[in-house]
């Protein structure tokens, strides 16, 4: 057992002196104020006790309470009650008053804060009448309370008029043997001056600040950083930069199909993963991949880069000809009809591809089948057979999942063929007893097939080396950095290349003919294909790693097939193929508390989203300020309204709003003269150092902590109008006037630098300012070169359009009813909570039927809860005030009636059962 | 609320007939009149009499050592999470997780009074917790629901939603 305790802390006192008293045994050591003892507290506490268990104590009281136990002595209810109101009345009082003392030199203040609980001591004492505070010896309660107020009681300077029987009772306890050496050791005789290093690490704590009850998404925006320290230099250098307008900005050109690389321009090569045809892409899909790519090739336009954005649909493969098989489609009108739904989706989210294709054409092919012929030709495919089942009646190979029987580990007759539904196990297709054709029903055989196997362990050395090269230099997340390296920790295998399928890109190996390419082998080749549809000269960009840069976007899940496969296929191929240089994965989306299900129906889908009302832009902007950069997100409705209503609303559309109005009342329209004051230097400043981080944290391809950076220059613009009132000043005399145009001059040019930055995130909101503010074209390129310069682009005297607002509120029942249409609550702690299907053999949707009457709603319940409260009180009140009975009667059954109600919120029976029968 | 956690903690301890408590201060801190002496005051120390009353001091602590851990953890709830700001929760959450790293409960290998008050005490904490906060305090989520789900212990408090399911359910590859 050891304590480690600090001179000159208070608290130590309480300890030491319990030592003394119990004579317990136990090595005490000094460390410093700032020594951490404790490894899990956030603050250095002392005193700490390591006990022999190896854990700590570091609550003063309870390392007292365990040195008396130790000794026998037990504490009684009193005692206990003492020291809860010294940990929750005491101490709060003395911390502020040694705060004022100690620090601030203000004794004098003492007994405001220490009055009231030096009064309750007093009157617990006399009432007592006991020796000490809960009988005739020293107990815990004493050496606690004496210790916690010995610095200011052992004082006698301070005259804190404390009542007779705390005087008595603290001289009593202060002859207890040991206790003045105690003192001695702790404060050493320098009174309050001894605890002054102490004091000197204690957070101050003014007022007791009641919570913020607003939910805390861990949002960019709120984690704002304090006020900024702005140098007289930085001040100096934003005047100048402001000052110097747009004279010396290039001139910005349209883009002109097609984009090729250019000599002596940084190339990108933009690629999102591309989506799996016959899925509906969900929220969680569309921030993965096609947004954020779409955010940084917009802003990577606006930086002056010659850049080329492609993605396509993903349409090979088992599962496009299951989806035709059950609309009685082929697979071909399948992907005509899936890639004309993501392409309208994606039209709606504006997403501005240049060039968005599909895999099923024949440049795939062509594409495809040349690669495969150079990794052939350079031996890096190797033959191997595999087992596999074929129906005879269907006359073809059958996927896992054509296929059911009977579960070779538990006889559970509807396995599937990749997995039991009943015991869990994976399960070789080949093993399955009684195996079906899904389709016909009728049984299939076991053949042996050949396939070809790209060879990853001979490529492995090659991929190494790249590897090295392109993580090192390239932006790499840190997720893809890192699920990279647990693939090549675990060693690379040969992986097949080939299907027994009908729908893929076929084989052109005469041993192989009515195979195609496995989908994984063959998809990422569609990035190629694609690039080749838009442009005859598509290998300018694929064949030129010198010149372009090649960024990769997609969800995590998709990182080993460009990281390690694909890249292998190119290497292999040896054709001087552009490899990936930057490959930007994201984590991963959930709806509300839960998982996005089609099949469920739970969850915001690409086509819904439009029938919502809320504007594209401002799906836009939540989904990118919840992006899941770094760590797995949320998308809540709730949280939706808040940071369209607080953010948008608030902050961001207020700003820029009252800029424009005021141009237009005051100004008649045109921008004021401008004289720059210190106090505007200083915002310039400020505004120029937001703009330089989001620019550093774009070039990273951090877009949602780029988001941050904009929604703080309109705060400090807000504050700038707050505290100069340009509507007060306009009415004043000439000097005050013409203050008032300067700031609206100011404020009004933040808001056309906004609209640059906007444009990335919202390009429709971001138009629509520029249109208020009739701002010329080429304003943004200015901004956005080398780190980023903001001048001044509306010149006194120009004209400004006409000033609209740019959002509106949601409200909390238009909320509510999207939460309820899109199922984001029906789902229940039991159904979500990860309930195999194994559990449930029956289809799914009677299991969600249940859910459905079950429903436990957590919302309405805590609504619930505080009406109950309020409802209570008031039958209470009532009854105090001896209040008629008719009305008592009718409030008490109102009462009743919302008990009622909760329970069932709650999911508990009116009458609740004993919880006790429920055993897990 | 306070009171409220004390009905739950009776109901929970299956004692026969209810008390009556008031509060007194500003801070509503609850008072039991006892019959037979002076009334009893503060969340703690009534919790820690009912737990004593209900011939379940096994709630208090099995060892000395336990008893202090006990202690130390009511004190923390009473002194740390009551009426604290954004900027305390942060620092609750970090430490409590921390904490709970290698444990199943806050003072030895089962459930003490500590757990249930710091439970009653964190509910309205978890609740505002976004999605990936939860999973940023992962430890505290874990016990959090544990105790949500332990037998008897969550009464008046609605259940917390607590869940770790991905979405992209993997493509065909």
């Amino acid at each position: 057992m050891k304590l480690f305790v600090s001179e000159g802390n208070p608290h130590c006192l309480k300890v030491l002196a319990a030592l003394e008293v119990t004579g317990a045994p136990c090595d005490v050591q000094y460390v410093n104020h700032d020594e951490t003892v404790v490894p899990f507290l956030s603050r250095p506490a002392l005193p700490a006790l390591l006990l022999p268990s190896g854990l700590h104590l570091f609550s003063p009281n309870a390392i007292c309470q365990y040195l008396f136990e130790v000794k026998g002595q037990e504490s009684s209810d009193l005692c206990s009650q003492w020291l809860e109101w010294e940990a929750t009345d005491l101490q709060p009082a003395l911390l502020q008053a040694l705060h004022m003392a100690v620090l601030q030199g203000k004794a004098s203040n003492l007994p405001k804060f220490l009055q009231g609980p030096l009064n309750y001591l007093d009157q617990g004492l006399s009432k007592r009448d006991t020796t000490y505070l809960t009988g005739e010896a020293v107990s815990l309660a004493d050496v606690v309370l004496w210790a916690a107020l010995y610095p200011v009681l052992s004082e006698p300077s301070l005259a804190l008029g404390e009542g007779k029987s705390v005087k008595a009772w603290f001289g009593r306890v202060a002859a207890t043997h040991g206790f003045q050496s105690a003192a001695q050791k702790v404060l050493q005789g320098k009174g309050l001056q001894g605890m002054k290093s102490y004091m000197q690490r204690q957070p101050s704590r003014q007022s007791s600040q009641c919570r913020d009850t607003q939910p805390c998404n861990s949002s960019p925006a709120e984690c704002e950083e304090g006020e900024r320290v702005v140098s007289e230099e930085e001040m100096q250098a934003a005047a100048l930069t402001w000052s110097k307008g747009l004279n010396t900005c290039p001139v910005i050109t349209d883009r002109q199909h097609p984009i090729l690389p250019q000599e002596g321009k940084r190339n990108i090569l933009l690629t999102s993963a591309l989506p799996y045809v016959n899925n509906v892409p969900h929220l969680g899909n569309i921030i993965g991949c096609v947004l954020s790519a779409d955010v940084f090739s917009r802003y990577g336009r606006l930086r002056g880069w010659n850049l080329l954005f492609v993605c396509g649909t993903d349409e090979y493969g088992t599962a496009t000809e299951n989806k035709a098989r059950e609309e009685g489609l082929t697979p071909q009108q399948i992907c005509d009809k899936y890639h004309a739904v993501h392409a309208c989706i994606y039209e709606w989210f504006q997403i501005d591809f240049d060039f968005f294709g599909r895999t099923t054409t024949e440049k795939q092919t062509e594409i495809a089948q040349n690669i495969f012929w150079r990794l052939h030709k350079h031996g890096f495919l190797v033959e191997d057979t595999v087992e596999q089942l074929r129906c005879e009646s269907c006359q073809r190979f059958l996927a896992d999942r054509f296929v059911e029987g009977t579960c070779p580990h538990c006889s559970y007759p509807e396995a599937r063929g990749d997995q039991c539904d009943k015991c869990g196990r994976l399960i070789n297709a080949v093993e399955l007893r009684e195996p079906q054709c899904k389709v016909c029903r009728q049984t299939p055989v076991v053949r042996s097939s050949k396939h070809l196997f790209l060879d990853l362990p001979k490529l492995e050395p090659q991929l190494e080396q790249w590897l090295d090269r392109s993580t090192s230099t390239g932006d790499w997340t840190a997720n893809a950095k890192q699920i990279t390296r647990s693939w090549l920790r675990d060693g690379l295998k040969p992986r097949c290349i080939t299907r027994d399928l009908k729908w893929g890109t076929p084989v052109p190996h005469p041993d192989f003919k009515e195979k195609v390419f496995y989908v994984w082998f063959d998809a990422p080749i569609g990035y190629l294909s694609i690039t080749a549809n838009y442009t005859d000269q598509w290998e300018k960009w694929w064949k030129n790693p010198s010149q372009v840069e090649l960024y990769n976007f997609m969800a995590k899940d998709n990182v080993p097939f460009h990281s390690v496969v694909f890249p292998c296929s190119l290497l292999g191929a040896q054709d001087n193929y552009t490899l990936v240089s930057h490959l930007v994965a994201t984590e991963y989306l959930n709806y509300e508390d839960t998982k996005f299900s089609k099949s469920r129906g739970v969850g915001v889908f690409g086509d819904m989203a439009k029938d919502t009302g809320i504007p594209s832009d401002v799906w836009r902007f939540y989904l990118l300020y919840v992006r899941p950069e770094g760590q797995d997100s949320a998308f809540s409705w709730a949280d939706m309204a808040t940071k369209n209503n607080s953010e948008l609303l608030n902050n961001l559309g207020n700003f820029i709003n009252r800029a424009g109005m005021f141009v237009t009342k005051f100004f008649e329209g045109c921008v004021p003269p401008m004289e720059l004051q210190q106090e505007d230097k200083k915002l310039l400043a400020l505004v120029s150092w937001e703009l330089q981080q989001y620019i550093q944290l774009m070039d990273k391809v951090k877009i949602r902590d780029a988001l941050k950076h904009i929604l703080n220059i309109s705060r400090h613009g807000n504050q700038y109008i707050q505290v100069n009132e340009p509507w007060k000043k306009i009415k004043g005399g000439d000097a005050e006037r013409q203050r008032a145009g300067t700031v609206t001059g100011v404020s009004v040019n933040i808001a056309c630098l906004l609209s640059g930055m906007l444009l990335p995130y919202m390009p429709t909101v971001s138009q629509t300012i520029r249109d208020q503010l009739n701002a010329p074209q080429s304003c943004h390129n200015a901004m956005f070169e080398g780190t980023g310069t903001f001048v001044c682009t509306l010149r006194a005297g120009h004209r400004i359009g006409t000033v609209s607002p740019l959002f509106q509120k949601l409200e909390v029942d238009q909320i509510e009813a999207l939460k309820k249409r899109f199922g984001g609550q029906q789902m229940t702690a039991q159904s979500a909570a990860s309930t195999p299907p194994a559990a449930v053999p029956a289809p799914a949707a009677p299991a969600d039927e249940v859910a459905m009457v079950n429903a436990v709603d957590p919302e309405k319940a805590k609504q619930l809860t505080q009406a109950v409260t309020e409802q209570g009180e008031k039958v209470r009140a009532l009854k105090a005030q001896k209040a008629e009975k008719a009305v008592v009667t009718a409030e008490v059954a109102k009462l009743l009636d919302l008990k009622k109600q909760l329970a069932a919120a709650e999911g508990k029976n009116t009458e609740p059962a004993p919880q006790k029968n429920k055993k897990k | 609320m306070a009171l409220r956690e004390l009905s739950s903690l009776e109901k929970y301890l299956e004692l026969k007939k209810p008390n009556k408590y008031s509060t007194q201060g500003d801070k509503k801190v609850p008072v039991l009149q006892n019959n037979n002496g002076a009334p009893l005051v503060g969340l703690v120390t009534i919790a820690r009499h009912l737990v004593k009353e209900a011939k379940r001091t096994e709630l208090l602590g099995d060892s000395a050592e336990s008893r202090a851990v006990v202690h130390q953890w009511l004190e923390y709830r009473v002194t740390r999470l009551n009426g604290c700001t954004k900027d305390d929760i942060k620092t609750i959450l970090k430490e409590l997780n921390l904490y709970l790293q290698d444990k199943s409960y806050l003072a030895e290998n089962q459930l003490t009074l500590a757990d249930i008050l710091m439970y009653y005490g964190i509910q309205p904490l978890i609740v505002d917790l976004a999605v990936q906060e939860k999973e940023q305090y992962v430890n505290v989520t874990r016990w959090f629901d544990h105790m949500q789900h332990y037998p008897g212990v969550r009464r008046h408090l609605p259940p917390v939603v607590v869940l770790r399911n991905r979405i992209y359910t993997g493509r065909h590859h």
